[in-house]
């Protein structure tokens, strides 16, 4: 079946389009992009002029619970939030249970994904076996059952030599060392950042320093290796001075921040009443100084990508006292609102930029389809309404956990549609246009 | 500034929560239940008929003793619940603990626990009015209270008093109460420790903090020394005993730079010989025991003040 998207604001900045054009897609894929397509015989749909058409978005840093996790979330419930969210693709964390150390797991997640049918997932394996810092796992094995990518995450890559050696082989590869860059016995038993909010709450602190520690050590690794790191949810302005020293040495050093950093601050921890567990994520809310570093960082090119590093956890875990509360937050159904708001109708990025944060970058970094929509590449699309009102409402989440501090919050941007494969796998029912696109494919 | 003739709240979650009339309100009334305690029949029926839960998730002798006194002095009727051979070591959430004594409806919780926010939380649960009684390393409300009743008692005043906190800092909650307080009615106060103890961004909240002693008792009114624990020298905090106490150990020869007629407190229990020397202890400075005391009269001012204060004292 083809369909021709007549005449709708794409933006695509991997090939150079901001602009009306026309989409013309057959069953999954792109056939053509360009102006004034003829018809042929296609199904036309128009959208809105208000409506944005983007390559699909890609959530680089999510975790999806399963195996292991599943009271948190499935793969089916964690996919069905992406789309929602306006995620086409999710690269999904190894600390499940057990860990995604061996292909056979690497194929369950594979699996369940081609059976949920909503979002792509690209698994990420452990660096270690159990991610315990002792022993590689068996990368090339890894890579051919679908991963894209190596870590830890939930740990830091535990030593420099692992990390030396991690990035050596993984190169051969071609896949990327994702680390959670963060010095344990720096960090210690801390659960919130280390600054006159932890200090009054009487809170335990994690400097920015913990972090930015890792980072230094990365970079260096990385020079000498000449492998590429990818340093996830960097949150401390310290880390984004090492990134762009280490860019500009030439080294191959990727980052990604998440909306929660660059959108709130510890204050978020004193405020309704305090020791909300929602607030509570590592790395942690930083200081003012670090989220402004972090805008600055979006605004001028030294962050590489915007992930969400979506943490489902149940309520009853959640509504433990702060200190025992796990770390994370659900990300993947507030990341577009909170860009849209704070970031494009905040003046610091115009809309390409924010398509190469989301969906641009994410390909590249992993190595991954999309991104972009050339001719003949798979036709994932994201349909945003920029201009809509949206209120979160966690209650309404896709997602199996609804633990997020951004409940209630009225923000002007959001997601209409969401099309993978050529297929609409999400259509937002508040919207005209999201029924009229679902009705249609 | 207007006097207050009630609290705000009905929670004493901690000092944060109250303004200056507030704090005046809770030390007047706390005078006035002084009196009580010289009475030959130390018991008045104020809260009769009333139920309070001790909810004591942390050892405590001196605190739960004292609050235990208070009520039983007003006649509330009082039942205690500590951690060990309760449900919370079967490995029950606060909140659900919460919900079980909620169902017996007391009319207030007096709460300590080791997790900071812990009675917050439980506010937000519970219908019953709920004390903190000391959380993690946040607040211990009433401790700066009976500390600002005894300033008040030896000094007349709060306002403009040099006040010099000595000790672990960091791990303090009597410090962060204290700090509230005291800045918010008027008092200047040093806050001293070894650097290691110190919470950074404490230097941001209206403290003058210095690592050196000798630079805080310099002309101090008011010495507060605070509790070292001993777990602390294994933490990478301090090298040892001895070198805590040659460095931020409270000594007659150091106590000369204070103020003529300072007066040492301190919130026990104390470490004679780490944070402070016996001869400085049981010496003429020390109102130690006055804070015992006045303990008593700040808890029944607070549990008298939240069940509305419509009894007569």
């Amino acid at each position: 079946m083809r369909i021709l998207l007549k005449s709708i604001h794409l933006v695509d900045p991997g090939a150079g389009r901001n602009g009306r054009f026309d989409v013309l897609m057959e069953d999954d894929r792109i056939l053509r992009v360009g102006p004034g397509l003829p018809a042929d015989g296609a199904h036309v749909v128009e959208l809105p002029s208000a409506l944005v058409v983007t390559p699909g978005l890609i959530d680089m840093h999510v975790h999806l619970r399963e195996p292991g996790h599943e009271h948190k979330e499935t793969i089916a419930t964690g996919t069905a939030s992406a789309v929602a969210g306006g995620f086409t693709a999710v690269a999904c964390m190894p600390n499940t249970d057990p860990v995604n150390d061996h292909s056979a797991v690497t194929e369950f997640i594979v699996k369940r994904a081609a059976e949920a049918k909503l979002a792509r997932v690209y698994p990420i394996g452990a660096v270690s076996m159990g991610s315990n810092g002792q022993q590689l796992t068996e990368i090339g094995d890894l890579r051919h059952a679908g991963c894209v990518a190596i870590s830890d995450d939930g740990r830091p890559v535990a030593t420099a030599l692992l990390m030396r050696r991690a990035m050596e082989y993984a190169s051969m590869f071609g896949m990327p060392v994702i680390d959670h860059c963060e010095d344990p016995s720096l960090k210690g038993d801390g659960v919130a950042h280390e600054g006159p909010v932890a200090a009054m709450l009487g809170l335990r602190g994690i400097p920015g320093a913990a972090e930015s520690v890792g980072v230094e050590r990365d970079i260096a690794v990385a020079e000498m290796t000449a492998g590429h790191v990818h340093i996830a949810h960097m949150s401390a302005r310290q880390s984004l001075r090492a990134v762009r020293a280490g860019k500009a040495a030439g080294i191959r050093v990727t980052c990604e921040v998440t909306p929660h950093h660059f959108v709130l601050t510890d204050q978020a921890l004193a405020e309704r009443g305090g020791y909300d567990a929602n607030t509570k994520m590592n790395p942690p809310l930083r200081e003012e100084a670090d989220r402004a570093a972090m805008i600055e960082g979006l605004r001028d090119g030294s962050i590489d990508v915007i992930a969400t590093d979506h943490a489902p956890h149940h309520a009853d875990e959640k509504s433990l006292e702060f200190d025992r509360a796990p770390f994370g937050i659900v990300g993947l159904e507030t990341a577009v609102s909170l860009c849209l708001d704070r970031l494009v109708h905040g003046g610091v990025i115009g809309l390409p930029r924010l398509v190469e944060l989301l969906s641009l970058n994410p390909a590249r970094v992993l190595g991954i389809p999309g991104g972009t929509l050339s001719e003949g590449a798979q036709a994932d699309l994201t349909v945003l309404a920029p201009d809509a009102t949206v209120t979160i409402d966690a209650r309404s989440f896709k997602s199996k956990s609804k633990n997020t501090p951004f409940d209630g919050w009225t923000l002007k941007g959001g997601v209409a549609a969401t099309i993978v494969g050529g297929r609409v796998v999400y259509a937002n029912e508040n919207m005209p246009v999201g029924r009229k696109l679902r009705d249609t494919t | 500034m207007t006097s207050a003739t009630a609290l705000r709240s009905r929670h004493l979650l901690g000092i944060a929560d109250l303004d200056p009339s507030e704090i005046e309100l809770v030390l007047e009334t706390a005078l006035a239940m002084k009196e009580i305690g010289t009475r030959p029949i130390k018991k008045v029926p104020t809260l009769r008929g009333r139920t309070i839960i001790n909810l004591f998730f942390e050892p405590s002798t001196r605190t739960r003793m004292s609050f235990e006194l208070a009520e039983k002095r007003l006649s509330a009727d009082t039942l205690g619940m500590t951690t060990t051979g309760s449900s919370v070591s079967k490995g029950e959430t606060l909140a659900d603990t919460a919900r079980t004594l909620e169902a017996m409806a007391p009319d207030m919780i007096v709460m300590r626990h080791g997790a900071s926010g812990a009675p917050h939380q439980l506010s937000r649960i519970c219908r019953a009015s709920i004390i903190n009684a000391g959380d993690g390393m946040h607040e211990h409300p009433t401790q700066a209270l009976l500390d600002a009743l005894t300033m008040l008692e030896r000094k007349r005043r709060l306002a403009g008093l040099q006040v010099a906190i000595i000790g672990d800092l960091v791990h303090s909650r009597v410090l962060r109460s204290n700090v509230l307080l005291l800045t918010r009615m008027g008092a200047a106060v040093r806050a001293c420790g070894p650097a290691t103890l110190v919470p950074p961004g404490l230097d941001r909240l209206g403290v003058r903090v210095t690592t050196s002693i000798d630079e805080a008792l310099d002309g101090a009114d008011v010495v507060m020394m605070l509790r070292v624990q001993h777990e602390r020298m294994s933490g990478l905090f301090l090298p040892s005993v001895r070198e805590y106490f040659t460095f931020f150990g409270l000594t007659p020869a150091r106590l000369e730079r204070a103020a003529p007629d300072v007066i040492v407190m301190h919130p026990g229990p104390m470490n004679r010989g780490v944070e402070i020397d016996s001869e400085v202890a049981d010496g003429p400075w020390s109102v130690i025991l006055d804070q015992v005391a006045n303990g008593v009269a700040v808890r029944m001012a607070v549990l008298y003040l939240l069940a509305g204060g419509e009894a007569e004292a």
